[in-house]
């Protein structure tokens, strides 16, 4: 039986191979291709965020569609590896992959096809593997949080102002999915940019367990709002949140792209990373022959992160005007996100902080970000590894997952 | 059957059980579903992605065979779907229906995982491969003995608490992910011992052990005396308590041999595949592997055959979906018109409708 299945299936190869060279004939040979492999597809805005970032990115260079090879759906394990061999078999020049778990395996990858570059979003290991066509990427959101926090700050200061609320009272809710450093570093931006203008916020953060949960989120916002809390804000990836808002009436600062649309009352600005800047500029690199960073930082100067379009029907007034001016001055490096001047932890002031920078198997905290009066997050690597709880901010659950 | 003669009085015709009809002319039958299934997914494809019939179809099979890499990924993808078919079949045989293959695959494989955590630098490989493989399988085996001993003492259903126990096991996957990245990342990444070592290629050693398996599950199935138990169970529980069978002990048995090959194949994702677990590890492989058992009508050497059927459409028809760029609900669309008119043949091979003439007389049709 083995046998005959065997030689069934030998028998198609060879159908299959002389079909493949007739195919590749009329092929019109353009030698750059960029292979891309996603952890969901184009339901998930996370992956979304990507395919259309490559898409800008490939209108920008003039790439056309054949030059672009996607593989969607692809899981955290050595299906990742698989995947990533294939574009190399398919002529692939770099390999690109989207989430954080398939890590290990585009290293492995790596490691065998040495001519082919191989960038990831969101990882943390290039910097100590020493791989020459390894590489990280992620971007400094925290900035685009805490200018979203300023915009929720002045909202705050506008209901306080006209005696909604009492200045006590500014509490503000945020949906997280896990309790980890990228996470952690997203709402204690979001957190000290409504401090850098109202300086009364609390926050009260609840955690769901799931980068996509949209009933856990919901449930999430919900519970936040009956606990007091006049403002939302999230970091998950469904309309959970969002809707909650509207449907009560509550001010929402969303995440990935404007939810206006479904929110014209309560949606104020959202911030997202805008990853098309990475995929030209690593196109750019391997196609003149220059070499890709070993971790790139995309910032709110470079244009990879980005602010959504305020919406002045919720927004307080002067909001975008606000923005505008903090930008700048972010750019100008004249203001830092996690000024150590701006908040306490347990009621000091932070001097010194080791963080844990370099992937080991001990979580070993290896590396002093603190330095110049700031905590210098992203820096040492791309991806994110602020993780102190700091005063004013109240977990009400952890959830590692 | 008794279902073939009830009949209904409104219905113009009635459902009679057939005469069984020669092999040949029964998988003749089968092809003949299959090739109009494919034929109707290339014209569905000719709509929804502008491409002739033809390429479909060669696009399908590139997808699967048009590389070495592409075959060994073939191969190796129909061992591990073959494998956990394997396990559930005995099972079937008796009709337990055990659809709790995936949370007793995922727990051996974090039982795998678990050893090589905890022991990984502190033994040679030589025996901390033993140890996977010994965790998986006892770890596995329980997770399947649990339902059974329930049903059998108990008589709770079946079906219900080996599903409930797919998600204890994710929770469980999930909850020592938690344990083992104490940065709240829940991403353990691939682990650097515990590797099964490479003969010939990568996927060589998986591939030789599951057909190895296969071999060694039609002969218990076929030509033992437990195997015999097993199908006298599955005719009628009554006939094998007559004939002196402990009914029970079978089933418990059984289900220990299901969990415990489970348990086997996590451990070989594990060792030679993924070298880390996620809640997403089986991916539903367990659940394919219930139709991947069914089509082959529970025939261990069949299902080298179906398994590799269902892994060419799955990875052909992605690999359509990365060619023209559509949605990836495409392969499951696939599949799922392949897999409706293979159930609907063999529904008429197993039936036949007879249509009411005038006469109302004639009605005894047997």
């Amino acid at each position: 039986m083995f046998k005959k299945v065997l030689s069934l299936c030998l028998a198609v190869v060879m159908l299959a191979s002389l079909a493949l060279t007739m195919t590749s004939c009329g092929e019109t040979k353009d030698d750059f291709k960029l292979g891309v492999i996603l952890l969901h597809d184009e339901a998930s805005t996370y992956d979304l965020n990507f395919l259309e970032a490559v898409e800008r990115a490939a209108d920008e260079l003039g790439l056309s569609e054949d030059q672009i090879i996607y593989k969607k759906n692809i899981p955290e394990s050595n299906d990742c590896y698989e995947a990533a061999a294939d574009l190399v078999d398919e002529g692939c020049d770099i390999i690109f992959a989207d989430s954080f778990g398939h890590e290990t395996y585009m290293i492995k990858a790596a490691k065998e096809f040495t001519d082919v570059q191989f960038c990831h979003a969101t990882g943390t290991m290039a910097h100590t593997e020493n791989l020459a066509n390894y590489h990280n990427a992620f971007a400094s959101i925290y900035e685009g949080r805490f200018l979203a926090g300023v915009a929720a700050g002045m909202k705050l200061n506008e209901m306080i102002e006209d005696g909604t609320i009492t200045a006590d009272q500014a509490k503000m809710g945020y949906v997280g999915a896990f309790t980890y450093a990228e996470v952690i570093s997203g709402y204690t931006s979001f957190y000290l940019g409504a401090k850098y203008v109202c300086p009364s916020v609390t926050m009260d953060v609840q955690f769901t367990g799931s980068w996509y949960d949209e009933i856990k989120e919901k449930d999430a916002a919900t519970a936040l709002i009956n606990n007091g809390c006049v403002l939302i804000s999230q970091h998950a990836d469904s309309m959970g949140a969002p809707s909650v808002c509207e449907d009560k009436n509550v001010p929402n600062i969303s995440y990935n792209g404007s939810t206006v649309a479904s929110c014209p009352n309560t949606f104020i600005v959202s911030s997202k990373i805008d990853w098309t800047p990475y995929f030209v500029y690593i196109c750019n690199a391997v196609q003149n022959g220059d070499a890709i960073d070993v971790d790139w930082t995309g910032t709110i100067a470079t244009g990879s992160v980005a602010l959504a379009e305020v919406n002045t029907k919720a927004a307080a007034e002067g909001t975008q005007a606000k923005i505008d001016e903090l930008k700048a001055k972010l750019i100008a490096g004249e203001l830092h996100v996690f000024d150590t001047a701006t908040f306490t932890v347990g009621g000091e002031t932070l001097t010194s902080y080791m963080a844990d920078v370099n992937t080991d198997a001990n979580y070993e905290k290896d590396t002093e970000v603190i330095a110049d009066g700031y905590f210098h997050e992203s820096e040492f690597r791309s991806a994110p590894y602020f993780d102190i709880q700091i005063d004013g901010i109240t977990l009400l659950n952890t959830n590692f997952g | 059957m008794k279902m073939s003669k009830t009949h209904t009085s409104e219905l113009p015709f009635h459902v009679v059980k057939r005469e069984p009809m020669p092999f040949w002319k029964s998988m003749g039958i089968r092809v003949a579903a299959v090739v109009i299934a494919l034929l109707l997914c290339s014209i569905l494809a000719v709509f929804m992605i502008k491409a002739n019939p033809l390429e479909f179809l060669t696009t399908m099979v590139d997808g699967a065979f048009g590389s070495a890499r592409r075959l060994w990924k073939f191969a190796k993808d129909s061992s591990v779907l073959l494998c956990i078919s394997l396990a559930v079949t005995p099972a079937f045989r008796m009709r337990f229906w055990n659809i709790g293959a995936e949370g007793q695959t995922l727990i051996g494989a974090l039982a795998a995982v678990g050893v090589a955590f905890y022991l990984g630098n502190t033994i040679p490989n030589a025996l901390l491969l033993p140890l996977m493989l010994i965790a998986a399988i006892v770890v596995g085996a329980i997770w399947g003995g649990i339902p059974a001993i329930f049903k059998a003492k108990w008589g709770t259903n079946e079906t219900l608490f080996t599903l409930m126990m797919n998600y204890v096991a994710t929770g469980l996957v999930a909850y020592f992910l938690l344990l083992w990245t104490p940065s709240g990342s829940s991403v353990l990444g691939a682990l650097s011992v515990g590797h099964l070592p490479i003969l010939v290629h990568e996927y060589f050693l998986l591939i030789v052990i599951v057909l190895a398996l296969t071999a060694l599950a039609y002969i218990y199935l076929q030509y033992t005396k437990q195997g015999y138990e097993i199908s006298v169970v599955g005719e009628s529980e009554n006939t094998a308590r007559y004939i002196g069978i402990n009914v029970e002990k079978v089933l418990i048995r059984t289900m220990l041999i299901s969990g415990a090959i489970c348990g086997v194949a996590g451990f070989l994702i594990v060792g030679a595949l993924d070298h880390s677990v996620t809640t997403t590890t089986v991916g539903g492989l367990g659940f394919t592997a219930i139709m991947v058992s069914w089509l082959a009508k529970f025939n261990p050497l069949f299902m080298i055959g179906t398994s590799a059927f269902i892994t060419f459409l799955q990875q052909g028809s992605a690999q359509i979906t990365t060619n023209f760029n559509i949605d990836s609900a495409f392969p499951d669309m696939v599949i799922g018109i392949v897999l409706f008119f293979i159930i609907g043949c063999e529904f008429f091979i197993g039936y036949q409708l007879k249509f009411r003439e005038s006469t109302k007389k004639g009605e005894k049709v047997e």
